[in-house]
């Protein structure tokens, strides 16, 4: 596992049945490209963050395939559809197959 | 001196891509920060400060409008579990005797002082814990960690203005710090002021001077998406005059930090910043 | 380790198998290919995708960028000047509130920044930009 990883996601904690909400991640990350050498001039072996998935109650809202042009501590702004009080499931796939998982209930009414 | 002024000649250039001189800075939660005032009575040659963030393009101006898409939060972060960590052979934590770290608020906006006729600055009084209070090794000036402390400390004085003591015990610091300012070094044989004082809003090469201001540190850098202090910057200007910079935390720096920090006197503390 | 283009498509099979245990699997294509293996070759429209981009990055390591297109199911980044031109594709579920996204990319200097998305009913659109990297001149 990477070190000192950690995700940051920012939800709202209220919405109205239906209502479009936007949401933003981010989680600390080299993100590794694989095109950099070290000081001996040897490739620094690729080691990326390469899916990040949101999902809400089951469904999914966005599915990102990532590559190694993606920044540093990569950040993801996007919109979702509240049709229920639920929780948001946020799960971010490493190269190295450890997996971050966080998630953030909103409540409609 | 001839290659000095060849690097200026290409600089004057238009700046017209950025439109950020006339914006101001105003937090997603509403705080707005002072980005421009009247210089301080002892910065003679002067008349207005401009913080740093100005002369940044619109979109690494906007990465620090919430702190959600400031990147330095990351760092942030890490400094609070950091804050909650024990270490060293006390067994103690900065939290089992500075419960909560808003009470460092408005510390930030004095750094540096003096202290017992010593001058210190942020990173001094972190160490000064870990090692005579925790019995833990120092951290390194520019390290990961000591880059989220000083940066989560800071943060709690942000949109404070800025307000170092210059004189009385300060003095000889702040003068030495000054001298340091105006000195030609390097092959280039230029001063800081040469740069930031003569010639901010200009272009140098593709990057756009700005008054070398500190009120941000430690400060996001696009450049290398991490966390810079203030020593680092300074080091990296005189590397670019090709001088040989002086040490991190050295007596040079630390007053070169007090007269920047003095010449900031009255804009806000934006702890942490992002510049690129 | 020198592989040909060759070499690494022959490995593709094997990559597949590998990218499931969580490996990195390889994404050495150029442009075109890139662009073939999501449109599979069909013709690509204008005008319904929104791609905003920087005119001038300060600098080429968090580069933001935003793609939007009403009525696509998913949207592909690439940077056409970069060594790997991928970016990122993005995905949309049922709940997407809006067909569009922002991220942070890196850019290798100044080149064409280009989206492609696939529409709903399987038509594909594209848009690019232009993005100009500066390299600071001073400064440390
Ligand atoms: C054993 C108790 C103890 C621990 C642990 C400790 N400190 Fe302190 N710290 C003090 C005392 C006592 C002072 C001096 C009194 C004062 O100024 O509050 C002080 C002073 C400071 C100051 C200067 C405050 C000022 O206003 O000048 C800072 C900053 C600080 N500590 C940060 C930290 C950090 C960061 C940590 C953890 C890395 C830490 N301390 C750990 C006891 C502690
Ligand atoms: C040849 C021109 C040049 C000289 C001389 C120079 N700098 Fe800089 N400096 C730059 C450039 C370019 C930048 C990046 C753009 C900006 O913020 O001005 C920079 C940035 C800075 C910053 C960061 C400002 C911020 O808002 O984060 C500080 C602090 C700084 N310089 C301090 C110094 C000090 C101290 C010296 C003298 C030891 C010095 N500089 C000498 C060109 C110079």
């Amino acid at each position: 596992m990477a070190k000192g990883v950690k995700p940051r996601v920012r939800v709202p904690k209220k919405a109205a049945a239906g209502e479009i909400i936007t949401i933003k991640t981010l989680i600390s990350h080299t993100m590794e490209s694989g095109q950099r050498k070290d000081a001996d001039g040897n490739i620094i072996p690729r080691s990326i963050i390469n899916r990040f998935t949101c999902d809400f109650n089951g469904q999914n809202v966005i599915d990102v395939t990532i590559e190694p042009a993606v920044s540093t501590n990569p950040f993801f702004e996007f919109e979702a559809k509240v049709p229920e009080s639920g929780e948001f499931k946020f799960t971010w796939y490493d190269d190295d197959g450890s997996v971050y998982e966080t998630s953030k209930p909103i409540t409609v009414g | 001196m001839r290659v000095s002024i060849a690097i200026l000649a290409m600089a004057l250039g238009a700046t017209g891509a950025y439109s950020g001189e006339d914006a101001s800075l105003t937090l997603e939660d509403g705080q707005s920060l002072t980005i421009r005032t009247d210089a301080p009575p002892h910065t003679e040659n002067l008349s207005e400060i401009t913080s740093g963030w100005v002369y940044r393009s619109d979109e690494t101006q906007a990465l620090q409008l919430d702190d959600f898409d400031n990147p330095a939060f990351v760092f942030v972060d890490q400094g609070i579990d950091l804050y909650a960590a024990v270490d060293g052979s006390e067994g103690k934590a900065c939290a089992s005797c500075h419960e909560n770290v808003e009470d460092f608020a408005g510390l930030r906006a004095s750094m540096p002082k003096v202290v017992d006729g010593e001058l210190v600055t942020m990173e001094n009084l972190v160490n000064n814990c870990r090692t005579e209070r925790m019995g833990a090794e120092p951290w390194k000036w520019s390290g990961g960690q000591m880059t989220a402390m000083t940066a989560l400390i800071g943060l709690q004085s942000r949109g404070m203005p800025v307000n170092v003591a210059i004189d009385g015990d300060a003095a000889p610091f702040w003068e030495a710090g000054k001298e340091l300012y105006y000195t030609r070094v390097g092959q280039l044989d230029m001063a800081c002021s040469n740069c930031h004082e003569d010639n901010y809003g200009n272009m140098i090469r593709a990057d756009h001077l700005s008054q070398g201001q500190i009120n941000g540190f430690p400060t996001y850098r696009l450049k290398n998406a991490k966390l810079n202090s203030s020593h680092g910057r300074f080091k990296g200007c005189m590397s670019n005059i090709r001088a040989t910079p002086f040490a991190e935390g050295g007596d040079e720096f630390k007053a070169l930090e007090l007269y920047l920090a003095s010449r900031g006197n009255g804009l806000s503390v934006e702890t942490p910043s992002v510049r690129n | 380790m020198t592989l040909t283009r060759r070499k690494v498509l022959a490995l593709g099979a094997g990559g597949l198998a590998l990218a499931g245990l969580g490996l990195p699997a390889w994404a050495a294509e150029t442009t075109e290919e890139a662009i073939a293996s999501f449109t599979g070759g069909a013709e690509m429209g204008e005008g319904l995708l929104t791609l905003t981009t920087p005119e001038i990055a300060e600098n080429g390591n968090t580069v933001p960028v935003e793609v939007s297109a009403e009525g696509a199911a998913s949207i592909m980044l690439l940077a056409t000047g970069n060594p790997l031109p991928n970016v990122a594709t993005f995905n949309f579920g049922p709940l997407a509130g809006a067909r569009h996204g922002s991220t942070r990319i890196r850019l290798a200097g100044t080149q064409e920044v280009m989206a492609i998305a696939r529409m709903e009913d399987g038509t594909f659109q594209k848009a690019s930009a232009t993005v100009k990297v500066t390299i600071g001149g001073c400064g440390g």
